[in-house]
């Protein structure tokens, strides 16, 4: 029992929100190693010690997957971190994952009552911390089943929203595959966000947690080409599908130069570096091409990745380029402070008008316009108006593009009876059912671009719902057979 | 893994494999292509699907050696395996019959007009050939071309085979032969070629079709790296393609683009040399 327990909510008003260790902005700028080290077991106990155990936990009503956040950090404070994890995993399979990747500060912490006057309970360091510690003492065996059911499930797509679905319909007994296109699984997680802020041997461990639930997994398998949603509901024998293949094409900005050697997507770049460990060339065979002064273009999650990796990889000059203010940067506070640290640039309010290069059609320059802000758009932030007569050059010799991505057209074009939206997503109900019977879909795929938790939790929805259906389509089977009968 | 059932070898440095690759026979057609990846530290390039064998559950290769990675691939020998093999990728080409059409294949590119002039053939064209090399060992599937074709004609650079010269030269003159009616062209091979054939069957305003090699990641639609211009829009070669209407694709651009990492391929190759052992010591 920890000497904290018996603390007053005046008396744990007044600790102060534990930071988490981390690797120095100096050292970890020259390497891909992950730069947060989270909590060690004393500053968890401290920071457990802050959580006033509300009566209505609304930090729960703020998680996506509705942890049950009051339980698990009171676990924290008894040491029964076994029970900790415990009670995330009923909600949540990706625990190591979401510690990481989350966007507390918007869910379960913008809620936190402690957060109303003081700083918030850092909820996520916790998760973080009670997933490490089930990781480094081996405390993970996979779920018990109850029943075993006889229907197949196909997952399409192994990024967060397809590795929950396929974690969940285990659960409940369903023999399931998972098809991945890519050679290793994880999508996003594995070609998006890089290692130094999700190491590989946390997403290596979950996809072999997966197997050992009974999970079949096939890579090197592109769903609407290898075969089609149709083959696999006709030919394959699968009873339902759920579609997470995320929003994989990336946008470029239209400008003149964009075929220029030296311009990146930030989803080519950061697939080289961390699908491809071209960080890691010629050991690996991936080759990268970067130089010494590198512009990333945007504002979000994305570009935070590229710019800080391209520190990494020996960028000397790394600027930020985005055409809003600081204010409407979609990217996490926490990435944004961590990149200032690493000597990052940000070039804000700046639109880039078109690359430039020399007579080897390689990049020299970046010209760019001042902007400024108007009224707000349909975003609801304050929209970037062109200053006349502000252009100006910047030399770089690398340009990547962060500016968002969209679904992936081959499912889409390759399916019967799928209806689509804005941008190729496709259209699901509440309960990620698409419009075609038995299909259902999830993550950025529907979202058009979110987060990790969000597919998460529409792969958990989704597997519910596809419980549902499968039950009922049983039911109406058996319905059909007793009427013949009859 | 995919297991390698056959080896051949064409040319000293072109190698013909079959592979164990059971989903991905089935459903290739002309104009596919697949991702390989030989290693686990490997990179992954993108190679035609020059045949399949549905009831074998196998899918055919044909590579050349130019650098690190085709090198090791060529070393590997029946019963070995490749690390890694997905498809079938990229938009098939649509096989229709024109009457007669001149297919033009330049190297290696032979490998990729194969399936196509064999498609075409069985759609009822008559079908015309030109397969060009450097010299005569790089000249390859002259037999089966043959098979497909009304007439191969073969040319080289050095003149060691067939005519000598370049591949437009025959083209040429087939254009201008009335009586044989050719109302498309498909080339594929050195994008100097296929741009050579292109400002000429503009001319004759003949459609013609182009494969493009573009550097790829994930072959998928992506990365974007493999993006080219074609009349003035941005088109991913992995997905859009890799065929094009050669009257509209930016050869020049692409020629360029496809130079990106030479200077590291010339590493990691020199490197590659360096750690094995001479093969014909």
């Amino acid at each position: 029992m920890s000497a904290f327990n018996s603390l007053k909510p005046s008396e744990r008003m007044k600790i102060p929100r534990q930071g988490s260790l981390e690797q120095n902005a100096g050292e970890r700028k020259g390497n891909f190693l992950e730069v947060s080290f989270g909590f060690n077991e004393e500053r968890a106990q401290i920071e457990a010690a802050r959580c006033l155990e509300c009566t209505n936990p609304v930090c729960t009503e703020g998680c996506p997957v509705g942890i049950d956040i009051r339980s698990f950090v009171q676990r924290i404070l008894m040491k029964d971190y076994a029970g900790a994890v415990q009670t995330i995993r009923q909600a949540n399979s990706l625990p190591a994952i979401c510690g990481r990747v989350c966007p507390q500060e918007e869910q379960c912490e913008a809620v936190c009552t402690l957060g109303k006057k003081h700083e918030p309970v850092a909820i996520g360091k916790l998760e973080r911390f009670v997933a490490d510690y089930e990781m480094t003492h081996n405390l993970f065996s996979p779920p018990m089943v109850e029943t075993k059911r006889d229907e197949k499930v196909a997952i399409v797509g192994s990024g967060p929203a397809g590795l929950t679905c396929a974690a969940e319909l285990s659960k409940i007994g369903y023999k399931v595959t998972l098809f991945e296109a890519l050679h290793a699984v994880g999508g996003v997680l594995r070609y998006g966000i890089p290692e130094f802020r999700l190491p590989r041997t946390i997403l290596d461990l979950e996809a072999e947690r997966i197997k050992a639930m009974g999970v079949e997994i096939i890579t090197n398998f592109l769903v609407g080409r290898t075969a089609t949603v149709d083959e696999l509901m006709d030919e394959w024998g699968f009873s339902a599908v759920f579609l997470g293949t995320g929003a994989g094409t990336p946008h470029f900005l239209g400008i003149p130069g964009e075929g220029l050697t030296g311009v990146y997507s930030a989803n080519e770049f950061l697939t080289r570096v961390n699908l491809m460990k071209a960080y890691q060339f010629p050991d690996y065979d991936t080759p990268i091409r970067l130089g010494k002064n590198v512009a990333v273009i945007g504002g979000g999650n994305t570009a935070m990745d590229a710019v800080r990796t391209a520190r990494r990889l020996g960028a000397e000059r790394a600027v930020l380029v985005y055409r809003r203010s600081r204010q409407e940067m979609p990217a996490r506070l926490e990435e944004v402070h961590h990149a200032e640290e690493e000597g990052i640039e940000f070039l804000m309010l700046t639109n880039p008008l078109r690359i430039i290069g020399d007579e080897h059609h390689v990049v020299t320059s970046l010209e760019c316009q001042r902007m400024e802000l108007g009224e707000p758009d349909d975003s609801g932030r304050r929209k970037p108006i062109p200053v006349a007569g502000s252009e100006f050059s910047i030399a770089v010799d690398t340009v990547i593009e962060a500016i968002g991505q969209q679904p992936n057209p081959i499912i889409q074009s390759t399916t019967s009876g799928l209806k689509t939206g804005k941008r190729g997503v496709i259209i699901t109900d509440d309960r990620q059912q698409t419009s075609r019977p038995g299909v259902f879909a999830g993550g950025d795929l529907s979202r058009g671009g979110a987060t990790v938790i969000l597919a998460m939790r529409d792969g958990k929805q989704a597997a519910n719902s596809i419980h549902t259906y499968l039950q009922s389509v049983q039911l109406s089977t058996v319905d059909i057979t007793d009427s013949m009968t009859g | 893994m995919f297991r390698i059932i056959q080896k051949e070898r064409l040319a000293s440095t072109i190698t013909k494999f079959v592979v164990h690759a059971p989903y991905i026979a089935p459903k290739r057609r002309p104009g596919n292509f697949a991702i390989i990846r030989v290693v686990e530290s490997g990179e992954r390039i993108p190679l035609t699907l020059v045949d399949s064998d549905p009831v074998a559950g196998t899918i055919t290769l044909i590579v050349q050696a130019i650098g690190k990675t085709t090198q090791l691939l060529c070393s590997l020998q029946e019963g070995d395996s490749l690390r890694d093999v997905v498809g079938p990728l990229g938009t098939p080409t649509p096989i229709e019959n024109h009457g007669s059409v001149a297919c033009v294949g330049g190297g290696v590119g032979t490998a990729v007009i194969y399936p196509i002039a064999r498609g075409l053939r069985e759609a009822g064209n008559n079908v015309y050939s030109i397969i060009g090399g450097r010299t005569s060992e790089l000249v390859i599937l002259e037999q089966e071309m043959a098979r497909v074709s009304n007439r191969v004609i073969t040319t080289t650079d050095d003149g060691s085979l067939g005519r000598k010269g370049i591949v437009t030269d025959p083209l040429r003159e087939m254009l201008d032969d009335r009586s044989l009616g050719i109302s498309a062209v498909y080339a594929i091979g050195p994008l100097p070629m296929m741009k050579a054939v292109s400002n000429l069957t503009r001319n004759y305003g003949v459609p013609t079709f182009v494969s493009l090699n573009a550097i790829m990641v994930d072959g998928t639609g992506m990365c974007g790296g493999c993006r080219v211009t074609v009349d003035g829009t941005m088109k991913f070669a992995c997905v859009d393609g890799p065929e094009f209407d050669g009257h509209k694709v930016d050869f020049d651009e692409l020629i360029m683009r496809n130079r990106s990492y030479t200077e590291l391929e010339r590493l990691a190759h020199q490197r590659y040399l360096q750690t094995t052992l001479p093969e014909h010591a």
